[in-house]
C-alpha cells in the first residue's frame, strides 16, 4: 500500500505543485491520478519513488517512508512507465527489458530469460528481442516499456501517461492488455492521465485532483460518475456522465425473451403469420444472422435463408455492461439487442421493453 | 632549361623511406593531437553539462585559442619546445582539436533525449552508472561527427609545421618549391588526402561498429515494423 500523509511540494519560486495531499493506493489495485495540466499528478507520482522530495509530509510504502530509502534502492524496487516509453535507443530491446535486473546483479543469461517471458506476456513476439527500439512502433515501444518496469517483478509500478502518446486504437488495447495484466499480477498501481476516460476505464479508484494539487474526490468510478463531489469534478467529467455511468452496470440483470429466435432453415410461409414485430434469425449452430419482419416476408415458398436479414447488435451476457446493451439495440432496426454467450450463442433476446425496465431502475437509483 | 615534367616517377621510388617516414610522422602528429585532445574534451564537456554555467566561458577561451594563427603559436612554443620537435607541432593541434571536440562532447550528452534520462534515473541507475551506461553511449555518434572534422583537419594542418623543420609530409612542400620541383608537391598532396580519407573511412567503420542503433538518426533507414510481420532475422541488425 502506498499512503500519501498531508503530501505539499512547494517550490522555491512559491509555486505549489501538491498541496496537502493526503489518499491511499491500496495494495493489488489501480489508483488513477487524474487532473487537467498544473494539478500535481506527475508531481504526485514522482515523489513516491524520489524523483521528487516532498516539502512537507511523508510518503509510505508498505508503512515505510520511502525518504528513509536510498534513491537508487528503492527505485530498482518500484516499476515506471512514462509516455514515449523511454526506451534506451542504443540498447537491444531484449537488454532493455533486462534493464533493472542487470543493475540488480542478475546474471546476465538469467536476466535475459526473465526479459523474453516478459516479452511474451505483453503480446509482443519474441523475434523483436534483438532488435532496437527504433525498428519497433509506437505501440510497440510502449509495451516494451511495460515489460521494463515488469522485468523485476516489483510490487509496485508508477505510471506516467503511458499511452498518452500513441493513436487511440493502440491506445485502447495498450488499456484492454493492462487491465488483463493486472488480472494476472495484482500489482500496486499508480496511474497518472489526463484523460477522464482512461481513468475510468483502469481505475479501480480515481482521484480526481484540482489545479494547485488538491484532492477533489477520491472514489471508484462508477460512483464518481453517479455522485461528483462539486463542480469541478463534473465539469471535469464531461458530458454523457449517465450514459458512461451504464458502463459499470451488468448487464445481466435485463428481462430475457427466448421465444423470438427462428431457425434459419424454417420456411418463410411458417413465419410469416406470427405477430410478433420482429424475429432474429439463428443458424443451425444458433449463432445470429439478422432480423426479419415477419408481415414484410414475402409471399413465397423457401426458407429464411433466402431473404434478406436486416442488422443486428450482441451483447455478450454475463460480461458486458448495459451500456454495450443499450448500443446493441441501437445497431438493429429491431431496437432490440441480441444476448449472446462467451461463443456467440444467442440466448435471447433483450427488448426495448426490457432495457427501459433496466434504465428505469437506474434513473430510480440517482434519486438517491 | 628543359621543360619540368609534373612527375618524376623514379623520384618516388629513389626516396621510399623518406616517404615512409613523413607518412610515419604525419601519422603521430596528427592522430596524437586528436587523442589529447579528446581526452581533455571528454572531462571538460562532462563538467559543462553538469554546470551549464561553465560552457560559455569555456567554449569563448578555446575559441580565442583557435583563433590564433598557427605558424604565431609554433614560433612562442619554439623556445620552450624546441625546434624540429614533434611537440611543437602536437600541441597547437591538440588545442584545436579540442575546439572541436568540446562542443561536440557537449552536444553529444545534449542528444540524450530527456524521457530517456528520466527514465533511466527512473530505473534505479546512479549518477556514474547512468553516465557510462547510457549518456555517453549515446553521446557517441555526435562526438565521432566531431572526431571526423578533428581528425581530417589535423592530418592537413600538420603540414604547416614544415615551417618550424616538422610537418611531416610538409616537408615535401617546402622541399620542392625551395627547388622548383613539383614532383614531392604532388607526391605530398596526393598523400595527405589519401591519409585523411582513409582515416574518415576508418572513424564511419568505428561508427557503424559501435553504434548499429544510430541508423535512424541519419536517415539512410528508418522502419517501423507492422505489429504483425513476425521478425525476418535479428542477426540482421544495424548492418547498414
Amino acid at each position: 500500500m502506498i499512503t500519501f500523509d498531508g503530501v505539499t511540494k512547494r517550490y522555491p519560486d512559491g509555486t505549489v505543485a501538491v498541496d496537502d495531499l493526503s489518499l491511499e493506493a491500496p495494495t493489488g489495485e489501480i489508483t488513477v491520478l487524474v487532473g487537467p495540466s498544473g494539478c500535481g499528478k506527475t508531481t504526485s507520482l514522482r515523489m513516491i519513488n524520489r524523483m521528487i522530495d516532498p516539502s512537507a509530509g511523508r510518503i509510505l510504502l508498505d508503512g515505510v517512508d520511502v525518504t528513509t530509502v536510498d534513491p537508487p534502492t528503492l527505485r530498482r524496487g518500484i516499476g515506471y512507465v512514462i509516455q514515449q516509453a523511454g526506451l534506451f535507443p542504443h540498447r537491444k530491446i531484449v537488454d532493455n527489458v533486462a534493464t533493472v535486473p542487470y543493475l540488480l546483479g542478475w546474471d546476465r543469461k538469467k536476466a535475459q530469460a526473465r526479459a523474453m517471458e516478459l516479452l511474451e506476456r505483453v503480446g509482443l513476439d519474441p523475434g523483436l528481442a534483438g532488435r532496437y527500439p527504433f525498428q519497433l512502433s509506437g505501440g510497440q515501444q510502449q509495451r516494451v516499456g511495460v515489460a521494463r518496469a515488469l522485468a523485476a517483478d516489483p510490487p509496485v509500478l508508477l505510471m506516467d501517461e503511458p499511452f498518452s502518446a500513441v493513436d487511440p486504437i493502440v491506445r485502447a488495447s495498450l488499456q484492454d492488455e493492462l487491465l488483463r495484466l493486472q488480472s494476472e499480477l495484482n500489482k500496486t498501481i499508480v496511474f497518472v492521465t489526463h484523460d477522464i476516460d482512461e481513468a475510468v476505464k483502469l481505475g479501480d479508484r480515481v482521484a480526481v485532483l484540482r489545479v494547485g494539487g488538491r484532492l477533489a474526490q477520491l472514489a471508484a468510478p462508477a460512483e464518481l460518475l453517479a455522485e461528483p463531489a462539486d463542480d469541478f469534478v463534473r465539469e471535469f467529467l464531461g458530458r454523457d456522465r449517465g450514459i458512461r455511468r451504464l458502463s459499470f452496470v451488468p448487464a445481466d440483470g435485463l428481462r430475457l425473451r427466448t421465444d423470438l429466435t427462428v431457425p434459419v432453415s424454417a420456411e418463410v410461409s411458417s413465419v410469416r403469420g406470427t405477430a410478433e414485430a420482429w424475429l432474429a434469425v439463428v443458424d443451425s449452430g444458433g449463432r445470429p444472422l439478422g432480423w426479419v419482419a415477419p408481415k414484410d416476408l414475402p409471399d413465397s415458398g423457401g426458407t429464411l435463408a433466402e431473404v434478406p436479414a436486416a442488422p443486428y447488435g450482441t451483447f455478450v451476457r454475463g460480461r458486458d455492461s448495459l451500456r454495450a446493451a443499450l448500443d446493441a439495440t441501437l445497431l438493429s432496426p429491431s431496437g432490440n439487442a441480441l444476448a449472446v454467450d462467451g461463443s456467440g450463442r444467442v440466448e435471447g433476446v433483450v427488448t426495448r421493453e426490457a432495457l427501459d425496465e433496466a434504465l428505469a431502475r437506474i434513473a430510480e437509483d440517482a434519486r438517491g | 632549361m628543359d621543360e619540368e615534367p609534373l612527375i618524376r616517377w623514379e623520384w618516388i621510388g629513389n626516396n621510399g623511406p623518406l616517404i615512409r617516414e613523413l607518412v610515419v610522422d604525419n601519422v603521430v602528429m596528427a592522430l596524437a593531437p586528436v587523442l589529447v585532445g579528446l581526452l581533455v574534451a571528454l572531462p571538460l564537456g562532462l563538467a559543462a553539462v553538469r554546470w551549464r554555467w561553465l560552457y560559455q566561458p569555456t567554449a569563448g577561451v578555446v575559441n580565442v585559442v583557435y583563433s590564433l594563427p598557427s605558424l604565431a603559436v609554433f614560433i612562442v612554443l619554439l623556445p620552450i619546445t624546441g625546434l624540429a620537435t614533434r611537440t611543437t607541432v602536437i600541441v597547437p593541434l591538440a588545442f584545436y582539436a579540442m575546439a572541436v571536440l568540446l562542443p561536440a562532447v557537449v552536444d553529444g550528452l545534449d542528444s540524450v533525449p530527456e524521457h530517456v534520462r528520466q527514465s533511466a534515473v527512473a530505473m534505479g541507475f546512479t549518477p556514474a552508472r547512468r553516465l557510462l551506461a547510457v549518456e555517453l553511449p549515446i553521446a557517441v555518434p555526435v562526438v565521432i561527427a566531431g572526431l571526423r572534422v578533428a581528425t581530417v583537419s589535423s592530418i592537413s594542418l600538420v603540414s604547416v609545421g614544415a615551417l618550424v623543420g616538422r610537418g611531416g609530409l610538409g616537408h615535401l612542400f617546402t622541399d620542392g618549391w625551395q627547388r622548383q620541383f613539383p614532383t614531392p608537391i604532388i607526391v605530398g598532396i596526393v598523400l595527405i588526402v589519401l591519409l585523411a580519407v582513409l582515416a574518415d573511412l576508418l572513424l564511419v567503420l568505428v561508427q557503424r561498429w559501435l553504434t548499429p542503433w544510430s541508423v535512424a538518426r541519419t536517415g539512410t533507414r528508418k522502419r517501423a515494423l507492422p505489429r504483425s510481420r513476425p521478425a525476418a532475422s535479428p542477426e540482421r541488425e544495424g548492418v547498414a
